[in-house]
């Protein structure tokens, strides 16, 4: 994502969210979202099949 | 007990027990090692010296009566400062917790050790809402490292790494989410025990990641570490992730030695930035215990990754409301990492928690044939305070968020871990040895042989001299 996309997806979510991120903070939330999705898309390439159960199971 | 500050817990209780000294004049000299050193150390946030002073003039009245006294007898220790103690505000380092009322009862880990005789001396420094492997808090300030105080303890149970090393309480409390037990017990120098997911109640601590935190000891000895793990096994129904099982006390086996165990260390990932000092660690390791196997860890990056997004998110969660409300409270760099998490998609969650069952398997697959990998716990020894970046292997990356770069994909699945000291000049540095769930008996054993063959020890820092009264201070 470029850096106009990610501010744009900050500023959106931060609305939907009532979080109070102010612009100032924006270059480390980038930073750490960029991150998180870099992280998240090397989770995401590894190909389990559609049955895989989660971690967490909630046992009643 | 010639020196008190070097006694070990065992060594301690021992002597009160015996009546070469007494509860009290345990609790003073520790309470007097702390007003000479924590200026310096910063490891303590609070203390709780009439508590202590009570609780140990108790332990030498039942003495002089007769009574049996506990394994623990007059042993002071300390805990992270999510741990809740009666009367104080559970601060998990956050200026934020200061406005929570007091905790109305401790922590049943509290309540266990001192059930076997411990006595609580205060709570301890660490990284805000336990999110950080540095150690630094920028609202009671970083605690310090005893071996060089212008360098990390590691975090985020700094305060706990820093009061052990440095000789205030030879037992302290932590917690482990990523890491934060077994980095700064590696860039402090001592022992840490990560126990098994679950082993361990949390109740009555503050939380941060819930489906991966655990809590743990530190100690200078691997059988003061057996000690306060076994004074503090067993059921609690106040934590749903707390186990069924009984205790399983580790400290009748630690002498049993290596005969039958099957050890091996790990390559790829668990080298890829590892510092000289991380080599030679894992070698002296490796060669007093005569291993020369080694077996391929399945998937450690992506682990480490699928550790990351949970964390992120699942930590966002947990705070969100605080985020909307005191956003200005939190330490910048806390919130920042916290609102980011908050904006993680669901899928990328679903998919690291998916990901985590898959590697769970792997792994346990892979302990059908050893007992016990030995890892690097740290890439480095302490870096600098306020150091915002290191080289690993050419490439410069945040140490904030690196530090945790081999412990991460082990707590990522539950597995028990001691971390080990090797007293390196002039930092020491540790070792992780990984066992298969709810063996921390044979990860135990292991560190005992290690101690025993003198390849691990809690190193005394240089460059302190004792004050008058048997304590230290910085020279």
């Amino acid at each position: 994502m470029s850096t106009p996309d990610l501010d744009e997806f900050i500023a959106a979510s931060a609305r939907v969210l009532a979080l109070p991120a102010d612009p100032a903070w924006y270059p480390t939330i980038r930073f750490n979202l960029e991150v998180t999705f870099r992280l998240a898309a090397l989770v995401a390439d590894f190909q389990l099949p559609d049955d895989a159960e989660p971690a967490p199971v909630f046992r009643a | 007990m010639s020196d008190p500050a070097e006694a070990s817990a065992l060594d301690i209780a021992r002597a009160v027990r015996e009546g070469a000294t007494t509860a009290g004049a345990v609790v003073e000299a520790a309470l007097a090692r702390i007003a000479a050193l924590n200026p310096v150390l910063n490891a303590f946030t609070d203390l709780t010296a009439d508590r202590a002073r009570a609780r140990a003039a108790a332990i030498d009245a039942r003495r002089a009566k007769g009574e049996q006294l506990g394994p623990l007898a007059g042993v002071p220790f300390a805990v992270k400062n999510l741990f809740d103690v009666a009367g104080l505000p559970t601060r998990a380092g956050a200026k934020i917790n200061r406005d929570l009322p007091p905790a109305a009862r401790d922590s049943p880990l509290i309540e266990r050790l001192e059930a076997a005789g411990a006595v609580l001396v205060g709570a301890l420094n660490m990284g805000e809402y336990a999110y950080d492997f540095t150690g630094e808090n920028v609202h009671d300030g970083p605690s310090r490292n005893p071996h060089d105080p212008a360098r990390m303890t590691g975090g985020s149970s700094g305060g706990s790494g820093s009061a052990v090393a440095g000789r205030l309480v030879p037992l302290a409390l932590g917690s482990d989410t990523n890491g934060s037990i077994r980095v700064p017990a590696s860039l402090c120098g001592v022992f840490g025990l990560k126990p098994t997911y679950g082993r361990l109640t949390r109740a009555r601590t503050f939380p941060f990641v819930a489906s991966l935190d655990h809590v743990g000891s530190f100690a200078r000895s691997v059988a003061d570490l057996a000690a306060s793990y076994d004074a503090m096994q067993g059921p609690d129904a106040d934590d749903p992730v707390c186990a069924a099982r009984p205790a399983e006390p580790a400290a009748p086996t630690l002498a049993a030695g290596l005969d039958g165990l099957r050890i091996a260390t790990a390559g790829g990932y668990f080298r890829h930035g590892l510092s000289p000092e991380g080599h030679a660690a894992l070698a002296t390791v490796a060669a007093a215990l005569g291993v020369t196997r080694a077996v391929a860890w399945p998937e450690a990056p992506r682990a480490r990754a699928a550790a990351y997004v949970i964390t992120c998110a699942e930590g966002a969660a947990l705070h969100i409301d605080r985020l909307r409300t005191r956003a200005k409270d939190f330490d910048p760099a806390v919130r920042d990492r916290l609102i980011a998490g908050a904006m993680v998609p669901a899928g990328m969650v679903v998919q690291a928690q998916k990901f985590r069952r898959w590697y769970q398997a792997r792994v346990l697959e892979l302990f059908r044939d050893v007992d016990a990998v030995l890892l690097p716990a740290t890439p480095c020894t302490a870096p600098r305070l306020g150091q915002d970046t290191f080289t690993l292997d050419g490439v410069e990356l945040p140490v904030r968020a690196n530090l945790g770069l081999y412990t991460q994909p082990i707590s990522f699945i539950g597995l028990p871990v001691v971390a080990v000291p090797v007293p390196l000049a002039p930092l020491p540095i540790a070792v992780q040895i990984v066992a298969a769930p709810w063996r921390e008996d044979v990860a135990l054993r292991i560190a005992h042989a290690l101690e025993e063959r003198g390849a691990v020890r809690a190193p005394k820092p240089a460059g302190w001299s004792p004050p008058p009264g048997g304590g230290r201070s910085a020279a």
